[in-house]
């Protein structure tokens, strides 16, 4: 087994709900979800946080969609107008999610090896 | 054309009360649509709204709506496309005579009816509702609303599709209502459409589906969009989502022709999962939808197929949305340069509370993050490299006393000259203070607003 880093094995959105923030997950390969579902434990996600998130994470499964949902209590210091932080609405909780480590097979690992990230060389074109 | 094989054409042109202006413009002019549907309301839009009907009475809803409408409805009337949104906001009634002015000056008089909602307004029936024993207890606290009622600024409930539906009946073109479900902006036009019964869930929660994919605009169409987002082309042009919609419930997410971003899987995939609860129970005032049941088909050229949603029954509760001063706040910056960027705001930043502590000064909570390092993922990232170019020190205090948030903006400037080195970044002047609009979700059975629902409509 070899350590990667979950951006290169799913994408990812959130948003938030009062003080909770939502993280949902989605495999970009469907063989990949039992992977995801296996090791993105609620205790997993809640430790990989630490401190970040105050209370209890929840964890929903969509299989239909290879994704999890994951519900990350009391993470947006109050939430709404009364959070101080820049992520006051948790819109970037996906790619702190996306920072994780998994353990993969090797092949697979070898597979995803620069996905999820810009390619090198890339530049957003256009004059100047 | 027989029912089966008809299709409705919804379009998104606004995901949020400040989105692409020109959006709603380009789905108008972009191809055939039956419907456009803005959706203005979050949150804290409402309270924001209820303070500036505060100070000026013909104020509460989205501005932008007025000239916006009055560009596109002489188009609108022509097509035949029908418009419904909650630009309303807390004053949907100001809203509609602005739009009926609008379409005035727009040359539409005598050809157009404006639709108008209202009734989700319980800012004034609060101490009423209270007495007759409704509690409108915190969803996650359970606390009763009593405790905070002084400091209620707006509360609104969430309504659903039979107010839209019935003004569609009377042959409104355009619909303005307050607090309506943003996902019923869509499922509305559907039922009237198809003429779907209260009790047929799975086609509700279909429709209800694709209200989800079409609220956020152009988040399903490429926008804030994590996959390959570098190769998705013309941005600068982006499509808003269109979801054309069966007799059956069955839809495609597509967009027009010729626009830019992208609709595939997982374009609409992550939009499905965005603000998303438990997933087996996402519940709106007319059915809850089960979003596992979603399937979805890659067509390709920019469609997306959404098949095989299951619904279940309504409950007897809707939401309402309930806004409440809970304080102060303000947030100051400051940009500290090489070398030792990091170790610089870090120092003005412990400088900083000192003061604020000499000078007697309490707060509920001191926030400090060096944006350029750790504002967004927090413990997550460590320590910041010793050679870090440059990180903006960003503090936020909290307090229910107003002063002592005011005195908090008088100190970020002088550390400029008081403090560490190598600083800049303070030319925006001092930090605004900024009222605190806390949020209380709860719950009220649904007759105690139903039975306030009013739907009159106007001509132009």
């Amino acid at each position: 087994m070899t350590k990667v880093q979950l951006v290169h094995l799913a994408h990812a959105r959130s948003g938030d709900k009062g003080d909770t923030a939502n993280v949902g997950v989605i495999a970009y390969d469907e063989a990949h979800y039992c992977l995801l579902r296996e090791q993105l434990t609620p205790e997993a996600v809640k430790a990989h946080f630490g401190e970040m998130v105050k209370g209890d994470v929840e964890r929903f499964e969509l299989p239909n969609l290879s994704a999890l949902n994951f519900l990350l209590y009391g993470a947006l210091g109050g939430g709404g107008t009364m959070s101080l932080m820049n992520d006051a609405q948790g819109k970037v909780f996906s790619t702190g999610l996306l920072r994780m480590e998994i353990d993969v097979p090797a092949d697979v690992a070898e597979a995803v090896k620069g996905r999820g990230r810009v390619p090198e060389g890339w530049s957003p074109g256009g004059e100047g | 054309m027989s029912d089966e094989s008809r299709v409705v054409r919804i379009a998104s042109g606004q995901g949020f009360w400040g989105d692409d202006l020109e959006a709603p413009v380009r789905q108008v002019e972009g191809g055939p649509i039956d419907y456009l549907m803005l959706d203005y309301l979050a949150e804290v839009t409402m309270s924001i709204m209820q303070k500036q009907r505060a100070r000026s009475p013909e104020a509460g809803y989205a501005r932008d709506f007025v000239p916006l409408m009055e560009r596109i409805f002489p188009k609108c009337v022509e097509d035949g496309v029908r418009v419904v949104t909650n630009a309303g906001g807390v004053n949907p009634e100001g809203c509609a005579e602005a739009l009926v002015e609008a379409g005035r000056r727009a040359g539409v008089q005598g050809r157009a009816r404006v639709g108008l909602v209202t009734g989700d307004d319980l800012m004034d029936r609060l101490e009423d509702l209270i007495a007759d024993g409704h509690e409108l207890a915190h969803m996650e606290t359970g606390e009763p609303l009593s405790t905070i009622v002084e400091q209620v600024q707006s509360a609104n409930a969430y309504i659903g599709a039979a107010p839209i539906v019935e003004a569609l009946g009377k042959g409104a073109d355009v619909i303005v209502t307050g607090r309506s479900t943003d996902t019923a902006l869509t499922y509305g036009p559907l039922i009237h459409e198809f003429g779907w019964a209260a009790d047929d869930h799975d086609r509700i929660a279909a429709g209800v589906v694709a209200g989800h994919i079409n609220e956020c605009g152009a988040q399903c169409t490429g926008g804030n969009c994590l996959i390959d987002w570098w190769e998705i082309p013309d941005m600068a042009n982006v499509g808003f989502p269109i979801v054309e919609v069966s007799a059956d419930g069955t839809f495609v997410v597509t967009k027009h022709p010729g626009t830019g971003g992208r609709v595939s899987r997982a374009t609409v995939a992550e939009q499905i999962v965005y603000e998303m609860g438990d997933p087996t129970d996402y519940i709106t005032p007319d059915v809850v939808a089960d979003f596992t049941t979603i399937h979805l088909d890659d067509l390709g050229n920019h469609r997306v197929r959404v098949h095989g949603v299951k619904g279940g029954p309504r409950t007897d509760f809707l939401k309402v949305s309930i806004a409440y001063s809970s304080g102060w706040k303000a947030t100051g910056t400051l940009t500290y340069a090489w070398p030792d960027a990091a170790a610089k705001a870090r120092a003005a930043d412990r400088i900083l509370r000192e003061r604020l502590d000499r000078l007697g000064l309490h707060f509920d909570e001191i926030r400090t993050e060096l944006v350029g390092w750790d504002s967004t993922h927090g413990a997550l990232v460590g320590e910041p490299p010793a050679d870090i170019p440059e990180v903006q020190l960003r503090v936020g205090v909290r307090a229910a006393d107003r002063a002592a948030v005011e005195r908090f903006t008088r100190e970020i400037a002088p550390l400029v000259l008081t403090g560490p080195p190598s600083v800049t970044g303070f030319a925006g002047g001092r930090p605004r203070v900024q009222e605190i609009m806390a949020y209380w979700p709860a719950l009220v059975r649904r007759g105690v607003v139903e039975d306030h629902l009013r739907v009159e409509v106007r001509e132009v």
